[in-house]
């Protein structure tokens, strides 16, 4: 059951947007979010929801799919939608007891909702075209200028592989700890909030020492198999920098200059 | 033989390892341990727990180093920092625990690792991985996750992480230990083809042996000493004494010598179920 959780959901299809370079999407998705950001009114959300709607098409990725990752998020939408409804001054057109609803409201509630939602449709964009390996990968690279400033770049990068790498195994662990306990009669279901937790220490005991035991062989293990830091290392998948690339950055800075000019004008 | 002619790939000279503690007085777990290795070698050491075995292990690829005595790999001693690497890559090391020793989300990406660190060039490591796969065969598991292959498929991709760096000599530590057994036979059918077609040296520890059988030689060890070594044939045939240090022979060695007990005249060194046919056959021919 624990083992259905999939981290960062990634929905291949092998489209020309999977096969982008993770630095381009990355730095993609940074552009789109600076420029979700800079919008003040509706007639831009054209443009965010045309791009959206292109990216989407071109990953091959069913918009339903997309659509879904924005459940888990409603309650936050709703939240902020309500908030900016009751809590902006202006002409009022519903008033109950000390409840007041404006038109001013209104507009702000679903000018806020909307951007939170092409906020998520937009980054969850990039979780979805990307495996979790090439994410990676790019955020190494995309950080290796800052080595000199002392940002750990590769170290930074090997800790989210082998985090990636040790979710299943620990998420499996943990199932049959459980049912280990569950056997010999713990109760993990059951009681107030605070004895829910309480049940949770014989489980995350056996956890942690299992856990610090992995770590253990894991760096006897890649030791032996020479490693030593980031220094000298190659990789058998270089980057490569496409023409779809280019063609993808240029696309994105489009979109920015079309931000910029209905900001300003 | 045409192996023992070269110069011994490892030579292991008066070796003795003391694990230090602060609460008890210390632990000697290897008390001068003499061993060399022949190129081409496949050598297995058996003995129970705690009798040395994992620690000798470790002493062949540096990760520990000697209390006294020198462990040289290719000539190199072990004891010298600079080159730690080199010795690392001559004698690789495939370890008992699956799961821990696997360091990417992907097959392809955690048999590339070692020759990553070894600075190869990238076009260098594409052929590497797709040999050191062929070879386990598990080219067709090149794009999965490891987490979803069975516990003998990620001992097999470990093996292949080892010999995608190039080993003249691979070391395994229990390698079977928690595997099942068609998982084990996997893995011993994978060392044998490396060994028997490939040349590299195999170190193979473990507590299992039936794997014993098909070595050229067999070490046994008891308390951080080796007590006995010889052909499997050599070794079996002392069921009384390995009994006595606790440890099982063969189930056929066993039968052989249970009959033999009951006044039936079997060898003492019989070592495999087809052997125990032909002599039962042989006996019964006869009678």
């Amino acid at each position: 059951m624990l083992k259905d959780i999939t981290i960062g959901q990634h929905y291949p299809t092998g489209s020309l947007i999977h096969r982008l370079d993770p630095r381009t999407k990355i730095i993609g998705t940074f552009v789109f979010m600076a420029g979700l950001f800079m919008i003040r009114d509706f007639k831009a959300y054209l443009v965010v929801m045309a791009l959206l709607l292109m990216v989407i098409t071109g990953s091959k990725v069913p918009l339903r799919y997309v659509l879904k990752g924005l459940r888990p998020l409603m309650v936050l939408i709703m939240v902020t939608f309500f908030i900016n409804l009751f809590m902006t001054r202006g002409t009022v057109f519903f008033q109950l007891g000390p409840v007041n609803m404006t038109w001013e409201g209104l507009r702000q509630g679903v000018f806020m909702a909307l951007r939170l939602i092409f906020l998520i449709m937009g980054t969850s964009m990039l979780t979805l075209t990307t495996s979790p390996i090439t994410l990676t990968d790019g955020i190494e690279h995309l950080l290796n200028p800052l080595k000199r400033v002392g940002v750990p770049a590769h170290e930074l990068a090997m800790m989210m592989t082998i985090a990636l790498r040790f979710i299943p195994t620990l998420l499996e662990e943990t199932d049959k700890i459980m049912k280990a306990q569950m056997a010999r009669g713990a109760d993990f279901e059951s009681g107030n909030l605070i004895h829910r937790a309480q049940s949770l220490v014989p489980l995350l005991v056996p956890l942690f020492i299992s856990s610090f035991r992995r770590a253990d062989d894991l760096a006897m293990a890649m030791e032996a198999r020479c490693y030593r830091g980031g220094e000298n290392r190659t990789r058998m998948k270089a980057l490569k920098w496409q023409q779809a690339d280019a063609a993808g950055l240029v696309l994105m800075s489009a979109f920015m200059g079309i931000m910029l000019w209905l900001r300003w004008y | 033989m045409e192996m023992n002619q070269q110069k011994p790939i490892i030579e292991v000279k008066g070796l003795t390892f003391e694990y230090r503690s602060h609460d008890e007085a210390d632990l000697i777990a290897l008390k001068e341990v003499t061993l060399n290795v022949s190129k081409g070698e496949h050598l297995v050491v058996i003995g129970h727990n705690g009798s040395g075995k994992s620690t000798l292990a470790k002493h062949l690829n540096a990760l520990l180093l000697p209390t006294a005595g020198t462990v040289l790999v290719a000539g190199m001693d072990t004891k010298k920092q600079e080159l730690l690497w080199e010795i690392r890559q001559t004698a690789g090391m495939v370890f008992q625990n699956p799961d821990n020793q696997i360091v990417a989300t992907i097959v392809e990406e955690d048999v590339a690792f070692g020759p990553e660190n070894l600075g190869i060039d990238p076009a260098e490591i594409g052929i590497r991985v797709t040999n050191a796969l062929h070879r386990v065969d598990m080219s067709d598991y090149r794009h999965k996750a490891p987490h979803l292959l069975s516990g003998g498929q990620k001992q097999r991709i470990a093996i292949a992480g080892v010999i995608a760096m190039k080993p003249a000599c691979i070391i395994f530590d229990e390698p079977t230990a928690m595997l099942d057994p068609s998982g084990r036979r996997e893995v011993v059918n994978a060392i044998r083809n490396l060994n028997r077609e490939e040349g590299i040296t195999v170190i193979h520890i473990t507590h299992f042996m039936e794997e014993a059988v098909e070595a050229h030689r067999v070490v046994v060890m008891e308390d951080g000493q080796l007590v006995m070594q010889g052909t499997p044939r050599e070794v079996f045939a002392r069921v009384d004494e390995l009994k006595a240090l606790g440890l099982d022979v063969p189930q056929m060695t066993d039968l052989a010598a249970e009959l033999r007990s009951e006044g039936i005249d079997l060898p003492e060194d019989v070592l495999t179920v087809e052997e125990m046919v032909n002599h039962l056959c042989q006996l019964k021919s006869k009678n």
